[in-house]
């Protein structure tokens, strides 16, 4: 599936990257936590989430994710926009909760990212 | 080993809104620099996470990145106050981070262990009135 598809299901509307909708996607991820993204994603993936500061952009750009997807109807302010078409970001926008969101995309192909190695109980 | 290259970034406390500057600007560097792959977001991240702890953590502090010719050395040090309890604070899920950390989606406990699993060797030092010094170091490919 591709980004096209994403936005199709959602209903959502392209903020930035709008020539990009037809990359690839495999993988999502989704929080509101920054330090767990940071911790629990190991590739170019999609975050779903409904922070919009600039941190969510540095976090995305640190990962090289492809995508981002705000929930809830949330839109970031331009400049922080503009720093994320900078890196060349798909940045969305859906008014679906992310409970919603995720299953749509879920149902769509769209599967979780794998936990790295070195985090969780049966690692120790 | 020589080193190639040596850049200090300075890093105030308590300034949420520049906190990732410095690691925008190492990748960047290190992307010049031919640096790329998995050990570019490697050091990305630990990077990251290392500034936001001087930023949410420290009473200011010094971000040192240093490139070698078969590794790349990040070193952040600062003007304390120094961890008391650092097999603590190396416990996942451990916070002490502020409100205003929290709301910015930091403060999850996670930072010092994934600066720990994303280096190749990490260092950390700290004395409570003092300071902190962590060393982490990414073996690039030969």
């Amino acid at each position: 599936m591709t980004i096209e598809d994403m936005v199709r299901v959602l209903s959502a509307r392209v903020l930035r990257g709008g020539d990009k909708l037809d990359t690839p996607v495999y993988t999502a991820c989704c929080s509101d936590l920054m330090s767990d993204v940071l911790a629990f994603v190991d590739e170019k993936t999609v975050l779903i989430t409904g922070l919009t500061n600039p941190h969510v952009i540095r976090t995305s750009e640190m990962l090289d994710l492809k995508c981002l997807v705000f929930v809830r109807g949330k839109v970031p302010t331009d400049d922080i926009l503009d720093s994320a078409e900078e890196q060349g970001l798909v940045v969305l926008t859906t008014k679906m909760t992310a409970f919603s969101a995720c299953g749509l995309l879920y149902d769509l192909g769209l599967r979780g990212v794998p936990v790295p190695l070195g985090w969780g109980a049966e690692d120790k | 080993m020589e080193e190639l290259f040596r850049i200090a970034y300075p890093v105030a406390s308590a300034d949420y809104t520049s906190a990732g500057q410095a690691s925008t600007d190492i990748k960047r560097r290190l992307k010049q620099l031919g640096v790329g792959g998995d050990v570019l977001r490697r050091v990305a991240v630990a990077s990251y996470e290392v500034e936001l702890n001087l930023v949410i953590h420290s009473l200011g502090g010094e971000l040192v990145l240093s490139v070698f010719p078969d590794a790349v050395q990040l070193v952040s040090t600062d003007v304390g106050p120094g961890i008391p309890d650092l097999s603590m604070a190396m416990r996942e899920g451990y916070s002490t981070a502020n409100e205003e950390a929290r709301s910015l989606g930091f403060g999850a406990g996670m930072g010092l262990p994934n600066m720990k699993r994303n280096a190749d060797e990490f260092d950390i030092q700290s004395q409570v009135g003092t300071g902190t010094t962590i060393t982490m170091r990414f073996k690039l490919p030969t």
